[in-house]
């Protein structure tokens, strides 16, 4: 099962837990199986529409990547705030 | 001791203080994020903020006890799976029944909290409105900023939408109207159509002793309706400008308000670099600048809507607003004069008083 690494908030959300085991065949089916498994975090990642928030980066395995990506059981997916967002 | 929650770019500021000296800053939440807006609710002493991480979205948090945990409030968001995410709360307000908290927001969004702000939902009659697909964002977004509760009735409210206009109702926002007669434009063609919602309130207040009276800045013009926001009568002549953002009013008196002028919506900065009030005491007949104590050349400042707030009133109105340029200054004399609360806040997004 790949597993997901949370930092900051994110992870206060996730129960404190900053590597969780998440299934899902894609980026996008992942993180709405954290939503669901960890209601705290949602509308956090994903927004309304279910789209990745603008100033949030996933990366699988080390590079970014869009929500359609798919997922494999070994693979690390980093979810990060992105140095676009600071102000 | 008054107590001023400033909402800033870079986090919440609480200030305490008394009238006629700086105030101390005696906390500090959400550092480093943006604060569109904080208010204690008086009811309760229960504070909310509405906080908008660039990375996370937009949320409601409060806290019954400042030096304690902030939580976050539920179901500050737009349904699921749409085509429109919230951007930003822009204004929370308690509502006249018990536990009632409102809370404004972009795109033209109203919620409502029946348990003191703990939990939020969509109010659906704004949202479905057949006129939204014509609404207009202004610069700011289309930000739902100003939700003016009548003292004593509940179900009747009086909203200001930058640009949608105003909107009212009488049955606790089930249904609502629009609130736009004599309202003129200048950014739009000459007779617009009778019902044009792209009007850009920038602010509304309520007279809290003849609540029939609302006075409103706009987008260029100032009004005041005395037939609860139905229909407007320009009462900008005499001012500098009548382009501004914030509004306050005096509680005991309902032909009391103030404003600050701007340049222009082309140069949004205190006119002649000279920092000035402008009260009114006869419904907007006339003004009367008020300026002793603020800074009367140099001084090129915006305040913006949410930041002017009032505490008290009649002669003892205190009377606080902040700039963009981090400062912050205050009245304890309903604007006769006004001293230094803070110099060097991040950019002011909003000031409520308690």
């Amino acid at each position: 099962m790949p597993f997901v690494r949370l930092r900051g908030p994110l992870k206060q959300l996730a129960g404190d837990r900053a590597e969780l085991a998440i299934d899902g065949g894609s980026v996008g089916e992942l993180l709405l199986a954290l939503e669901r498994e960890h209601p705290a975090t949602s509308g956090w990642i994903l927004d309304e529409r279910g789209a990745l928030r603008r100033h949030i980066n996933v990366f699988v395995n080390g590079e970014m990547c869009a929500q359609e990506t798919p997922v494999a059981p070994d693979d690390r997916i980093d979810v990060l705030p992105a140095l676009s967002g600071g102000r | 001791m008054t107590e001023l929650l400033v909402a800033t770019r870079k986090g919440l500021f609480v200030l305490e203080g008394d009238p006629g000296a700086p105030f101390e800053v005696t906390a500090r939440a959400f550092a480093g994020e943006p604060v569109e807006y904080a208010a204690r609710d008086p009811r309760t002493g229960r504070v909310l903020a509405s906080v908008t991480s660039p990375f996370y979205g937009p949320k409601i948090w409060y806290a019954d006890d400042l030096a304690g945990e902030w939580e976050q409030a539920d179901g500050v968001a737009l349904p699921d799976g749409g085509e429109t995410a919230l951007e930003r709360i822009w204004v929370i307000v308690p509502g006249e029944a018990d536990g009632v908290v409102y809370a404004g927001g972009d795109p033209g969004a109203l919620f409502e909290s029946r348990d003191g702000g703990a939990s939020f939902r969509l109010n659906r009659g704004l949202w479905e409105q057949p006129s939204r697909p014509r609404w207009q964002p202004g610069a700011g977004g289309l930000c739902l900023h100003s939700i003016v509760p009548w003292p004593g009735e509940p179900d009747r409210l009086a909203l200001g939408i930058s640009a949608a206009g105003v909107w009212l109702t009488d049955d606790g926002g089930a249904t609502w109207r629009r609130g736009n007669e004599g309202i003129v434009a200048r950014y739009l063609p000459d007779d617009p159509p009778a019902d044009e919602v792209a009007l850009c309130v920038h602010r509304l207040q309520r007279s809290a002793k003849r609540p029939e009276r609302i006075f409103m800045q706009f987008h260029g013009g100032v009004y005041r309706s005395d037939d609860a926001g139905e229909t407007w009568n320009d009462i900008a002549d005499g001012l500098p400008s009548d382009f501004g953002f914030p509004l306050a009013v005096d509680p005991a008196d309902p032909d009391s308000a103030y404003v600050i002028p701007l340049v222009a919506d082309t140069d949004r900065v205190t006119p002649g670099g000279s920092v000035r009030v402008y009260e009114t005491r006869d419904a907007g007949a006339s003004w009367t600048p008020r300026g002793d104590g603020l800074p009367p050349e140099h001084a090129y400042l915006t305040v913006l809507r949410g930041a002017m707030d009032q505490l008290g009133e009649g002669e003892s109105l205190e009377l606080y607003f902040g700039a963009t340029s981090g400062a912050v200054f205050g009245s304890g004399d309903a604007g006769a004069t006004w001293f230094d609360v803070a110099r060097h806040l991040p950019p002011v997004h909003a000031v409520a008083a308690s």
